[in-house]
């Protein structure tokens, strides 16, 4: 059998908008992707995480340096479209995604696309909505649905292309709590179908629950491990603009005050666990 | 008032209208027009009336929505109408007078003749977007112009447009009357003023409706990219159309019952003529 | 001080009459002090946006009154378009009604509809740029080449310039970063110190409300939940998550605590008042100990 190569290797990769102005938006990132895993990229606005997921699917490619997916270079044109149907993307507005006038033909709107056979389409389609949590609602017109509602059509919409990987560019940036609680379920729903997730996001509750969190600061990666190592230093983040879980913040205040508390305490259940013990008499 | 506007509407449905072939439904319903016109008779207009009613029964689709198709119109159809009715002269003496304005009984007749007619027009139309998803009556109007395609036409393309406007039609009008609402907040005058004022005020509604269409499409034609779009060509569809039996025998219905009306123009009794 | 919204029994029916009639306030009655910070919360669909479009006349109210600074909007003669002076309102994403070459004509466009003088509305144009942080060079700038968060300052600023006795925000940070976010709030607050002007603030970020509000409206289901200090609102934090509502994840902790058998206040709601808590308990266990 042969060694497990990543899904998605970013060599080196830099990348700027306007080629006469000497600012990178991308400037020198690499990184790995291993199937099925899940990795939150974090950064203020303009850090370029944005930047960086659109050359995950070859809607962006680099100006130097390579993207690889699956061993496939995205500068490479005969496999355009195999890459964007092995790395499907989902942006912030659900409204600006959908195409369709009805759920399920919206769906459908990619494999037919990508040339499927009809009744191959209509399992996809099917098991896409079901995956998403939208089934009930396939005849339904999208603008009757609630933002929540909209990004999982928009997610089913690139699921039903079977892509090993999901990129979600601040997908939950425009919804309510609501509405982020039900797309930060569908990602986990897709995470145990085995496909591999990466969020661009400001929100730390939803990096928390990542495998891995890379931050991201003028272009380059300045922060990279598990959720507890990155949101433990609570002062760089503040460095990078980015705000670190209360309940982190809440650690360091008191350890300033000169009450000890172990490190890694990034949720509400850690805190209050070693508050408990600190407490308790 | 903007969200009167029901064109697109599609009123999900199982019934046989429903599921007829959707370019049999276009078809039916320009010939229905046709019909409408040529059967320019009292009876003619009756029996199409009819027709209409148990089209509409048989696709299950509430009366009020009839109603709601038509509320756009109002205006439209009493202006023809009182067009007619001052301004169709017929023989024999005038029924009443307005002023310089004689009404005759021609007039009347016509008045509401056209009235119906408009009115059954709509409605006709109505019941195809209404039994129809836009986005499968843009796949019949692709089928059915096929032919041209080979003439270099683009078909495909159009028919595209067609479905993206359509979806975003009630996104817009969502839009407008946001930014209608933001501008009178900064105490813009859209309700009252002169007619230059009014034009005026349009501007700031305009601008932000137009900005907000183009990063639309922009963001829209990405996501189109990521879903792997590249024009019509390799192209398959969830819904095929199929020309089924049933669809035979709802053709065969229909064409007999709309050469029925048109036969009135000839042989109607002189008095309803 | 005095009154300066008062809403009576406020109903709202969308499509009155219709089959997909909904009613979205149902009986409201509550009232603002002058010079409060008002925080607005409640789940999508609990009436916020359709309550805050009364304040300045956008929806009629199908029943019951809305009177600010003590006179009805809807009363017989009133001029409406002056309560829209009057209560100044924020829409979600604002930037999206910028229409002007430059955000100066831009801020100016309520002023001079207000039919100000032009050194009137030059000064108050420079002024609500300043409360916003936004510099002469960007004044003269095209909204259009502006960043998200700057374009959102321009659209408070048009806003604030027509000085309304109210200033009524709905979700000004949404979708913001962290630290446009911290700077939108942060100066939204300066500028309520400073001026003393009465802001009601709808967000979804109880975070954020319990850091800027002193007064708190939980709205659910059509009517008024509690209207309360932020403190006792989010010591009620048990009945706020029934509501389907979050609250901030300090005091998430503390309720966990509690839930632990911990003797301990649930009204936490600030980093800061945390660390005072924690303090005080572990004090008082030491006490207990020496004893």
């Amino acid at each position: 059998m042969p060694t497990e190569t990543p899904m998605i290797r970013v060599q080196d990769v830099r990348f700027r908008y306007d080629p006469d102005q000497p600012a990178y938006a991308v400037d020198g990132v690499s990184m790995e992707l291993r199937r099925g895993e899940f990795v939150a990229v974090l950064g203020a606005n303009g850090c370029g995480k944005s930047t960086l997921a659109k050359h995950l699917n070859a809607i962006l490619l680099p100006e130097t340096g390579t993207v690889y997916v699956e061993e496939m270079d995205t500068r490479s044109e005969e496999h355009l479209y195999d890459i964007r149907q092995k790395v499907g993307m989902v942006f912030q507005n659900p409204d600006n995604q959908i195409v369709a006038t009805i759920v399920e033909e919206d769906v459908a709107f990619a494999p037919e696309n990508l040339g499927v056979p009809p009744e191959e389409i209509r399992t996809r389609v099917d098991e896409a909505m079901k995956l998403a949590g939208i089934y009930e609602k396939r005849d339904s017109a999208p603008y009757k649905l609630s933002g929540g509602q909209k990004q999982r059509v928009a997610i089913a919409g690139v699921i039903a292309m079977r892509p090993d990987c999901l990129v979600l560019d601040e997908a939950t940036a425009m919804l309510d709590p609501h509405g982020r609680g039900q797309v930060m379920r569908t990602i986990r729903h897709l995470r145990e179908a085995g496909i591999a997730i990466v969020a661009i996001t400001h929100y730390m509750e939803e990096a928390a629950q990542a495998d891995r969190v890379l931050v991201m600061n003028g272009g380059r990666v300045v922060m990279e491990g598990t959720p507890e190592q990155v949101f433990s230093q609570t002062e760089r983040l503040h460095s990078y603009h980015l705000d670190v879980p209360q309940a982190a913040e809440l650690r360091d205040e008191l350890v300033k005050a000169g009450i000890a508390m172990p490190e890694n305490v990034i949720t509400p259940e850690r805190c209050a666990e070693e508050l408990y013990k600190l407490l308790k008499d | 008032m903007l969200k009167d506007i029901t064109i697109g509407q599609y009123y999900p449905g199982r019934s046989i209208l429903h599921r007829c072939d959707p370019r049999l439904k276009l078809v039916a319903t320009i010939a229905y027009i046709v019909v409408l016109f040529v059967a320019a008779n009292p009876l003619g207009i009756v029996l199409s009336i009819l027709l209409l009613a148990a089209l509409y029964r048989t696709a299950r689709i509430p009366g009020k929505m009839i109603l709601r198709s038509l509320k756009p119109i109002v205006p439209l159809v009493l202006f023809t109408a009182v067009l007619n009715l001052f301004f169709v002269s017929g023989q024999g003496e005038p029924l009443v007078s307005f002023w310089i304005f004689p009404i005759y009984a021609e007039g009347v007749r016509q008045a509401i003749l056209i009235a119906v007619r408009v009115c059954a027009l709509i409605a006709g139309t109505s019941l195809l977007t209404y039994t129809t998803s836009p986005i499968v009556l843009t796949d019949a109007i692709e089928n059915l112009l096929r032919p041209l395609g080979r003439l270099h036409f683009p078909v495909h393309e159009l028919a595209m447009m067609m479905t993206i406007a359509l979806r975003f039609i009630p996104t817009l009008i969502e839009e407008t009357e946001k930014i209608m609402n933001a501008q009178k907040a900064r105490g813009a005058m859209l309700d009252n003023g002169t007619f230059t004022q009014r034009i005026k005020a349009l501007v700031p509604i305009l601008i932000p409706l137009f900005i907000s269409a183009f990063r639309r499409a922009d963001e829209l034609a990405m996501a189109m990219e990521c879903r792997c779009y590249h024009g019509g060509e390799g192209r398959t569809r969830l819904k095929q159309l199929r020309f089924t039996a049933s669809d035979a025998r709802c053709a065969v219905v229909l064409a007999l019952a709309l050469a029925v009306i048109v036969a009135t123009r000839f042989f109607v009794p002189g008095w309803l003529g | 001080m005095s009154e300066i919204i008062r809403v009576e029994h406020l109903k709202y029916v969308y499509n009155p009459g219709m089959p997909d009639a909904t009613t979205a306030l149902d009986d409201v009655s509550f009232s603002i002090e002058e010079g409060d910070f008002v925080g607005i919360i409640g789940s999508t669909g609990s009436g916020k946006s359709t309550l805050i479009s009364h304040f300045n006349g956008l929806n009629r109210p199908t029943e019951g009154r809305v009177l600010v600074d003590g006179k009805d909007l809807w009363a017989p003669g009133a001029d409406l378009r002056s309560f829209r002076f009057l209560v100044g309102l924020v829409m979600q994403y604002p930037e999206y009604q910028l229409f002007e070459e430059t955000c100066a004509k831009d801020i100016a466009y309520g002023p001079r509809n207000m039919g100000l003088d032009e050194a009137e509305i030059q000064r108050r144009v420079k002024q609500a740029a300043a409360f916003v942080g936004l510099s002469g060079e960007l004044l003269e700038k095209s909204p259009f080449e502006l960043s998200g968060g700057q374009k959102r300052r321009v659209a408070i600023a048009g806003v604030m310039a027509m000085q309304p006795r109210v200033l009524v925000l709905d979700e000004p940070a949404a979708g913001l970063d962290p630290e446009g976010r911290d700077a939108i709030l942060g100066q939204i607050k300066a500028y309520h110190e400073a001026t003393g002007i009465t802001v009601l603030l709808v967000s979804h970020s109880m975070e954020d409300i319990a850091k800027y509000a002193n007064r708190v409206l939980v709205l659910h289901k059509a009517g008024v939940a509690m209207y309360d200090t932020v403190e006792n609102v989010f010591a009620r934090a048990r009945e706020l998550l029934e509501l389907g509502l979050s609250v901030p994840q300090v005091t998430q902790i503390f309720l966990k605590l509690r839930q632990m058998g911990l003797d301990i206040p649930t009204d936490v709601y600030t980093i800061p008042y945390a660390v005072k808590t924690i303090r005080r308990a572990l004090e008082a266990k030491q006490k207990g100990e020496v004893r």
